[in-house]
């Protein structure tokens, strides 16, 4: 059930899927939404969505909350932050480092324009940004 | 391109290796939280009924006022959130953030956040959206490694 936590392979999985890549986007839009919603959007059967579902949920992507008698699918991006600073910072840097302005004066200023900001926590990071 | 409308109800969720007592000291003690959420400085008793305070490192600017609601170590952790660092959201209604570990197989931890009674708050629904995805990867990463996601 849990998906291995140092391990991409789930993530990697999950996304490699129009159907699933689908199913993300249609909840980054809105999430909070029942398998019947999802699955009136896609020409599928419910036996297939919940399939798909169940593969992202395995990967951590999407976290399901009950209320009342409903399931509830939301989207959790963590896991794909997480697989942003292992596998695409790493590689986009190494061009950086390259370059005549040493990697460590653009770290800073990559750190204080897009991580640190002390003037308050959250205001840099709107999701729809 | 895809846009999105501000959610009443945010869910963001990790698994982290570290134990239950671990994950609730990383949320609750100044001295972790100063490393992983946006260098702010949790203030609190975390008794129900108590202030729920974020400050900033020096401690001079207050950014987050909100009372503990529901406080169980280490599995729960409930309280009011108003964002103060930012006019708009500073005047909307105060929401609620919930905090809860659940102990899974193998020393791995479940950490789970959910923002929610947002409804009167749309400001801070888009402001929070993609914050807290930042503060539990930097949790995940200061427990299991020791070092904050970003050197200083």
């Amino acid at each position: 059930m849990i998906a291995e936590m140092n391990d991409d392979d789930p993530v990697f999985r999950a996304l490699a899927d129009p159907t699933r890549r689908h199913l993300l986007d249609r909840l980054f839009e809105r999430d909070g939404r029942t398998l019947t919603e999802l699955e009136s959007e896609l020409e599928m059967t419910r036996f297939g969505v919940m399939k798909h579902l169940r593969v992202l949920e395995d990967a951590g992507l999407v976290v399901t909350r009950r209320a009342g008698r409903e399931k509830l699918h939301f989207l959790n991006p963590v896991p794909i932050r997480l697989t942003h600073d292992r596998w695409i910072d790493k590689y986009t840097e190494r061009q950086v480092s390259r370059s005549p302005t040493s990697r460590q004066s653009w770290r800073r200023l990559h750190d204080n324009h897009d991580r640190t900001d002390d003037a308050g926590l959250f205001r840099l990071h709107p999701r729809h940004a | 391109m895809t846009t999105m409308t501000e959610q009443t109800t945010q869910v963001y969720s990790v698994f982290i290796r570290a134990t239950p007592d671990q994950v609730w000291d990383a949320i609750t003690k100044p001295e972790f939280t100063e490393r992983y959420f946006y260098g702010s400085v949790i203030d609190s008793t975390f008794e129900p009924g108590a202030p729920y305070l974020g400050w900033s490192s020096d401690r001079k600017q207050q950014f987050v006022d909100g009372e503990v609601l529901e406080s169980d170590p280490p599995r729960l952790l409930r309280h009011t959130w108003r964002a103060l660092y930012d006019e708009e959201t500073a005047a909307e209604q105060p929401s609620r953030v919930t905090w809860e570990i659940e102990p899974q197989d193998g020393g791995v931890t479940k950490l789970t956040v959910v923002h929610d009674q947002l409804e009167a708050s749309p400001k801070t629904a888009l402001n929070v959206a993609g914050g807290w995805m930042y503060v539990l990867s930097g949790l995940k990463t200061l427990l299991e490694t020791g070092e904050p996601l970003v050197s200083a």
